[in-house]
């Protein structure tokens, strides 16, 4: 199982790697996708089955397909390869860079210091994850409900306008 | 796995064989039925009955020249077709076919199905892409919005059937079925779980992502050869799980009197849908676009709610 874990994960930072350096966005976003699936991989060897379910559902089945629905819409081809790779300079990376190694010395440092506990430990059920969401957590169930509900109510609004008849036979019909 | 179950290499290879064996079956089986509603022959030449048009159809997919578009993406054009045939197969890995014969016994056996399905998507969506064909792209986009909306209400309107069995592991549910089948208690989650499948598996009358009087052939327009064959493979896999998924979930999987083997119960109900399926596909005519969403969105939908309401209430209820 550990080498399972040591696998998935080194799946998840290649794959993410490729998504920050693809200059096409659709690739991109396929290298996205296998790594939602590394770091469900990781989740479920970590005894969190029903989380790493709702992980391949939801962000790699439903967020990433929204995604590239939009980015098929837009049309993309070579120019905004392109583009992309002018703006994918060596510079770019140095501030992001920066950031990830102060990152990686904290967990460097939190692993060296304290115990870290053994890898799958204990499968945490559908149940547990209710319990815990609707019991402790339940303001940020809340929470995360009505940004949701902000984002359907302002979807609506953009997408609302009158419905237009262009077929001169129904135009009165309508009426 | 149950006590004394044969080792799980053995099942794969025995349900791989299957599968793969009663898919081009079924496209024999579609002909001839489609023929017999509509008053003609269809293929009954070569063999008997006309068996063996599949294998003459498959020599001919072999043979013909594999073409990739110079303006398409090779590698997402490459990948697309191989994404719905393993997506499918790896579903059947949580389907019970019989008392111990399923390949993974696991605890998110429903959730595995639903994920399974919605990386389906993909194919669609990425053959489409890639294909760089305005009637690919546009049924693609069309696949797209019809997958990921009919997704929601498929897994909502088995939620039911989880909370009266209490697990989301299949071979439970079908065991909870003892008493009583699924389909009487949780009649609308049935109704809503099988259009909400025949959309999944974009078949008439829900096959707009490929609707050929408007779109050449939607979203696999430019695939030709084995690639081709694969979606087309697909896509009888697909009718495949879902009804055996449907068997599974709502009508007591292999459960039925003793005079016939386990086995023979899960594939005989099984075929009746597929059949069912088939049947779907001869009497309806195909819906606009936007009635089909607005039929998913406006109807399907709140009715999935009330019934994963009600479910729940009554269960609370009975158990208080």
């Amino acid at each position: 199982m550990e080498l399972t874990f040591y696998i998935a994960s080194g799946i998840a930072i290649v794959a993410t790697i490729m998504v920050i350096t693809r200059y096409n966005l659709i690739h991109a976003l396929l290298y996205l996708v296998v790594s939602f699936l590394a770091v469900a991989l990781v989740f479920f060897v970590l005894g969190a089955p029903f989380v790493a379910a709702l992980e391949v559902i939801v962000y790699a089945g439903a967020i990433v397909v929204l995604i590239i629905f939009v980015i098929m819409m837009l049309n993309l081809k070579e120019e905004a390869v392109e583009e992309e790779r002018h703006w994918l300079t060596r510079d770019v990376f140095i501030g992001p860079a920066i950031l990830s190694v102060l990152l990686l010395a904290e967990l460097v440092y939190i692993i060296i210091q304290g115990d870290t506990g053994q890898i799958a430990t204990k499968a945490i059920d559908a149940k547990a994850v209710g319990i815990s969401l609707y019991g402790p957590y339940v303001i940020g169930v809340e929470l995360s409900g009505i940004l949701l509900m902000a984002g359907i109510v302002g979807a609506y609004h953009l997408g609302r306008q009158k419905k237009k008849v262009v077929h001169r036979f129904l135009e009165h019909a309508e009426e | 796995m149950e006590k004394g179950g044969l080792h799980p290499m053995i099942i794969v290879g025995v349900v791989l064989a299957a599968l793969l064996t009663i898919a081009p079956g079924l496209i024999w089986l579609e002909r001839r039925m489609l023929a017999l509603w509509q008053d003609r022959y269809g293929p009954n030449r070569a063999g008997p009955f006309g068996v063996l048009i599949v294998l003459a159809d498959t020599i001919k997919l072999f043979f013909k020249e594999d073409w990739i578009p110079p303006f398409a993406d090779k590698f997402v054009f490459v990948v697309a077709p191989a994404i719905v045939a393993i997506t499918v197969l790896m579903s059947f890995v949580v389907v019970p076919f019989a008392p111990g014969f399923v390949v993974s016994n696991i605890n998110i056996g429903i959730l595995f199905f639903l994920a399974m399905s919605s990386m389906g998507a993909y194919s669609i969506i990425l053959g489409g892409w890639a294909s760089n064909n305005k009637y690919s792209l546009l049924g693609a986009m069309r696949g797209a919005a019809q997958m990921i909306s009919y997704e929601v209400f498929m897994g909502l309107s088995l939620m039911g059937v989880v909370l009266m069995a209490g697990s989301f592991n299949l071979q439970d549910i079908v065991y909870a079925q003892r008493g009583l089948w699924f389909v009487v208690p949780q009649f609308l989650g049935f109704v809503i779980f099988f259009i909400a499948g025949i959309a999944e598996t974009h078949r008439l009358p829900f096959d707009i992502p490929e609707a050929e009087s408007e779109l050449v052939a939607g979203f696999h327009s430019e695939y030709s050869g084995m690639k081709f064959g694969l979606f087309f493979v697909g896509e009888y896999l697909g009718i495949t799980l879902i009804s055996a998924v449907t068997v599974a979930l709502f009508f007591g999987g292999w459960l039925g009197p003793a005079f016939l083997p386990p086995v023979a119960w899960f594939a005989l109900k099984t075929f009746a849908f597929i059949a069912f399926f088939i049947l779907l596909r001869a009497a309806l005519p195909r819906p606009r676009y936007d009635q089909l969403m607005e039929f998913g969105w406006k109807i399907l939908f709140p009715l999935t709610l009330v019934n994963l309401l009600a479910t729940a209430t009554i269960l609370l209820w009975m158990e208080s």
